[in-house]
């Protein structure tokens, strides 16, 4: 198939950005998004140009490196894939696909679709683990019974892959979701409950330091997120940043 | 030099343990003063630079990504192994350790493989204490699965994103490091050289990969955690960004470079399907647990389905070839990888593929679904279920074991495996070369170690599945922390490392004017056309099958690939900028150096041995016919080459490797 792309391009983090559009020839359907832009470098390489530069690594949906805001929609309009597992069989011949980064104040342009997601590391540093030392004295993995339920729904929490797509979906640029996953997983766990209460508080100030925005229930994150985090986790963190609060 | 391998004397069982009553310490005041460099953050990196924060030194640490959680150990999917016997089906320190070193194909170091088996089980203890979240059964207690080349089911999983998992945990202990201070993380950073003071690693010099910037960063040790170096096939499950850059860089500094031909082709990956291709990908080991793989007994039927006339499901039971179960009665689907990809291979280059290129064979769940739902059924109470009742209720167990993969299939291939068989093929996976290292993990170069998949030391010639992970964080969390504060126990009076020596700007000039060459050579040909044809020569000539004639073809065609590259390498863009064609530039380079160290190695070694499987040495008769036959007598040694100046002048290097405690014969999955 042949396509117009209308792609964001911005030298650096402090330049103007502009669209501009490409054409590509040739692609199947069986390509994955990403290949089709390996065929666009490609091809400016090799005029000269400067290829466009996108972060992407594992190309298998589970590092999170991989962003692009495509047609309107964060990872483009399949659903539960990153942009590096969307397949050029979701688009038809003559299509113009827009392509931009993800868009929020706490992610700046560092280069054309390439974001600075370092927000979300702080906010992991705030209190996104469990204080305990290495030590091979640990007590047995099987000491503490949790039951299938509470491990199955952390695990479920603890799929997110950081990618952020939650918050260029959301029209707040909010964080909740990515937050609410964490303190979930460990909420949910006995290993966690030691320090819940200081972990949801930090957590939360942290995301509210960075300039993410609000959480106003529309619920276009749990749509937009390739892992299909619940909503629920945003639930259960204001549930427990609430107690924790009372506690305080 | 002589290769020391600096095992401990004393029973195997004892070794480590007396070893580490012995070694010396570092007091914690002392180690305040004193900074380490740790280059990768996946489960190895990750976690040593975790444990070593908490002990107290200062921790320097640099990933490629934006973030550690993204390095690429995130993709393992199956699971972990530890000696726990919690299934108590004779699991034990010496089974998994036995397993190991016989799924290597007797060609790892027995003494760190005894050691791996037996802190695996504090591997799991510690990751559910930092509350990673492994499957449990309907009691709360941890669940396991079996995986290739073993009689017992231990290994852990969480879903299929086990590496995932175990990843966050050491990133959520590196973040409350970060958050104390004690470990400054560089991201977008790559390491590009090492830095060596009066003959210690004392340093490295990094590129910032946003501003382009050149920095240099001091240490009293340096550690390289950076993974494998698959992605010289340019197809590979590796990430895109995976590269052998900072262990090549330390190679060409005096670390020797281990069995650069050992090279596991992992057998259940998504056939590729056209030119355009970037990447490979897995789907986990763990399907062989309940997947059957197969191929269509009759030619006429596999002409059929490649046409498209037939479908699998057509093909009735005595219409197809269970080929492992076939070959292989005694470990059926479950043999190790090295022995399920050849014999994929084997029945494709006898015409039997399923697929347009002739390069796929079938994994299907239909009897696992079924049996699990006539079990369900029984479960539930359901007197005379329907076919479709308990294909129903068997679809729901298999998704709840391998959901993700049968997604992330779906979305690749367009079709539906719970409905169709997969279709899957080998493709590189990992590599069990790596740099030399003794049992301190320590390289040639004294004070720079090396740990996780970049080093050589635990599979021998093939890895079992669910043991990269053991290793990474064995590595990390419980061994390199002991051996290296018996080295830095020699520096607490050294004090801080200045950058402004000689060496350090000598290394800074060597990697500016690389940078500089690339800039503004202004080629014909863009980075990626010589990555790919790297690639098809691995492919073809290094690849699961190999000969003397070949591989005799590929060192001339890299070294000939190479003098193109540095003439006609084509990079746009600046130096001080984020310029990923210059970054991957200097990974391709070196890749085409170790190209040919790999092809010469693989040519060294004159025998079969676990994924290196060479067409001159297989059996010729008997019951073992066509299988891989090793040569005790003249290989039993690691290849360690030494690098002087061009990798065909290398210098081999043999460690002898004895067998103590095991006794070596050939590996029978019959």
């Amino acid at each position: 198939m042949n396509l117009t792309l209308k792609i964001w391009r911005q030298k650096d983090s402090k330049s103007k950005g502009q669209m501009v559009d490409y054409k590509v020839t040739d692609i199947s359907e069986h390509m994955s998004f990403l290949e089709m832009m390996d065929v666009l470098n490609e091809q400016l390489v090799n005029t000269g140009e400067e290829p466009v530069a996108f972060d992407h690594d594992c190309r298998e949906g589970i590092c999170g490196m991989c962003s692009m805001y495509i047609n309107g929609e964060a990872h483009g309009p399949d659903r539960g894939v990153t942009t590096c597992q969307l397949h050029m069989r979701m688009f038809k011949d003559g299509d113009t696909i827009t392509i931009e980064p993800f868009r929020a104040k706490a992610f700046p342009v560092i280069k054309d679709l390439v974001v600075d997601r370092s927000s979300f590391e702080r906010i992991q540093q705030a209190g996104g683990f469990i204080s305990v030392n290495t030590s091979g004295n640990t007590q047995d993995a099987n000491a503490i019974p949790i039951s299938k339920h509470a491990a199955d729904e952390a695990m479920d929490a603890a799929a997110c892959i950081g990618c952020g797509a939650c918050v260029a979906t959301c029209k707040n640029s909010s964080a909740m979701l990515f937050v609410g996953a964490k303190v979930s997983q460990y909420a949910l766990l006995p290993q966690g409950q030691v320090e819940a209460a200081d972990r949801v508080l930090n957590m939360v100030a942290q995301m509210d330091a960075e300039g993410f925005g609000n959480c106003t229930n529309t619920g276009a994150c749990e749509i937009e997120c390739p892992k299909g985090i619940s909503l629920e986790n945003i639930a259960r963190m204001n549930r427990e940043y609430l107690s924790a609060s009372l506690k305080g | 030099m002589a290769l020391d391998s600096k095992v401990p004397e004393g029973p195997i069982k004892d070794k480590w343990t007396t070893y580490k009553d012995k070694i010396n310490l570092v007091n914690p005041a002392n180690k305040r003063h004193i900074d380490v460099i740790v280059v990768g953050t996946g489960l190895a990196g990750g976690s040593a630079s975790a444990t070593l924060a908490e002990l107290g030194y200062n921790v320097k640490a640099f990933a490629y990504q934006d973030s550690p959680r993204r390095a690429h150990s995130i993709a393992a999917q199956g699971g972990i192994n530890a000696a726990k016997n919690y299934q108590g089906d004779g699991d034990s320190n010496y089974r998994l350790f036995y397993d190991t070193v016989k799924g290597g194909d007797y060609r790892s170091r027995e003494a760190n493989v005894y050691r791996l088996a037996e802190v695996s089980a504090n591997i799991i203890d510690q990751c559910v204490a930092q509350g990673v979240p492994f499957a449990r059964d309907y009691g709360g207690l941890l669940d396991n699965r079996s995986f290739g080349g073993v009689l017992v089911s231990r290994t852990f999983y969480a879903k299929g994103q086990t590496g995932q998992q175990l990843l966050l945990g050491a990133y959520s202990a590196m973040n409350r490091q970060i958050a104390r201070g004690k470990i400054e993380m560089f991201n977008r950073h790559e390491m590009l050289d090492v830095v060596i003071v009066d003959g210690k690693a004392r340093g490295i010099i990094a590129r910032d990969l946003v501003t382009g910037e050149i920095e240099r960063h001091s240490a009293h040790a340096v550690v390289i955690a950076s993974g494998g170096y698959g992605n010289i096939y340019f197809l590979s499950t590796n990430a895109m960004g995976s590269n052998a850059t900072a262990a090549w860089k330390i190679h060409k500094k005096g670390a020797y470079f281990a069995n650069p031909c050992y090279t596991q082709i992992h057998p259940t990956c998504i056939p590729r399907s056209g030119d355009y291709q970037s990447k490979l990908t897995l789907m986990s080991e763990s399907l062989r647990n309940d997947g059957r793989i197969w191929v269509p007994k009759n030619l006429e039927d596999v002409k059929a389905i490649r046409e498209g006339r037939k479908k699998p499901t057509d093909l009735s039971e005595d219409e197809r070839d269970y080929y492992l179960e076939r070959r292989y009665p005694a470990f059926g689907n479950l043999v190790p990888r090295d022995v399920a990809s050849r014999a994929a291979k084997e029945r494709c280059d006898a015409g039997y593929g399923v697929n347009a290129t002739g390069e796929a064979v079938y994994l299907d769940f239909a009897s696992a679904i079924t049996r699990y739902g006539i079990e369900q059924a029984k479960i539930h109470n359901i007197s005379n279920p329907s076919d479709a009742k308990i294909y129903e209720l068997g679809q729901k167990i298999v998704e709840e074991k391998y959901g993700n993969l049968f997604q992330m299939y779906e979305k690749i291939v367009d079709e539906n495996p719970y409905k169709t068989p997969m279709m899957i093929y080998p493709a590189v996976h990992y590599t069990m070369g790596g740099v030399w290292v003794d049992y301190n993990l320590m390289t040639t170069i004294p004070g720079c170690y090396c740990i996780g998949e970049a080093n050589f030391s635990d599979h021998g010639a093939n890895r079992l599945g669910a043991s990269a992970l053991m290793q990474g964080l064995a590595d990390g969390y419980f061994v390199l922390p002991y051996t290296i504060g018996d080295y830095l126990a020699n520096d607490i009076r050294t004090g801080k490392i200045s950058t402004d020596l000689p060496e350090f700007e000598a290394a800074e000039k060597e990697v500016s004017d690389r940078i500089n060459f690339f800039i503004n050579n202004k080629g014909t040909k863009s980075v990626d056309y010589f990555h790919k044809k790297l690639g098809n020569i691995m492919w073809n000539k290094c690849g699961m099958s190999r000969n003397a004639k070949n591989l005799e073809e590929a060192i001339k065609e890299i070294a000939e690939l190479r003098a193109e590259f540095w003439k006609e390498v084509s990079v746009p863009g600046g130096d001080k900028e984020f310029n990923e064609e210059l970054a991957k530039a200097g990974r391709v380079a070196d890749f085409l150096e170790l190209g040919e160290l790999f092809a010469k190695d693989a040519l060294n070694r004159n025998e079969s041995c676990g994924g290196h499987f060479r067409e001159e040495s297989a059996e010729e008769s008997g019951p073992q016919k066509g299988e891989a036959k090793r040569d005790d007598k003249n290989y039993a040694y690691v290849a360690a080459w030494e690098y002087k100046g061009e990798p065909a002048n290398a210098v081999l290097h043999k460690e002898e490797l004895k067998f103590n405690d095991i006794e070596l014969k050939q590996r029978s999955y019959k």
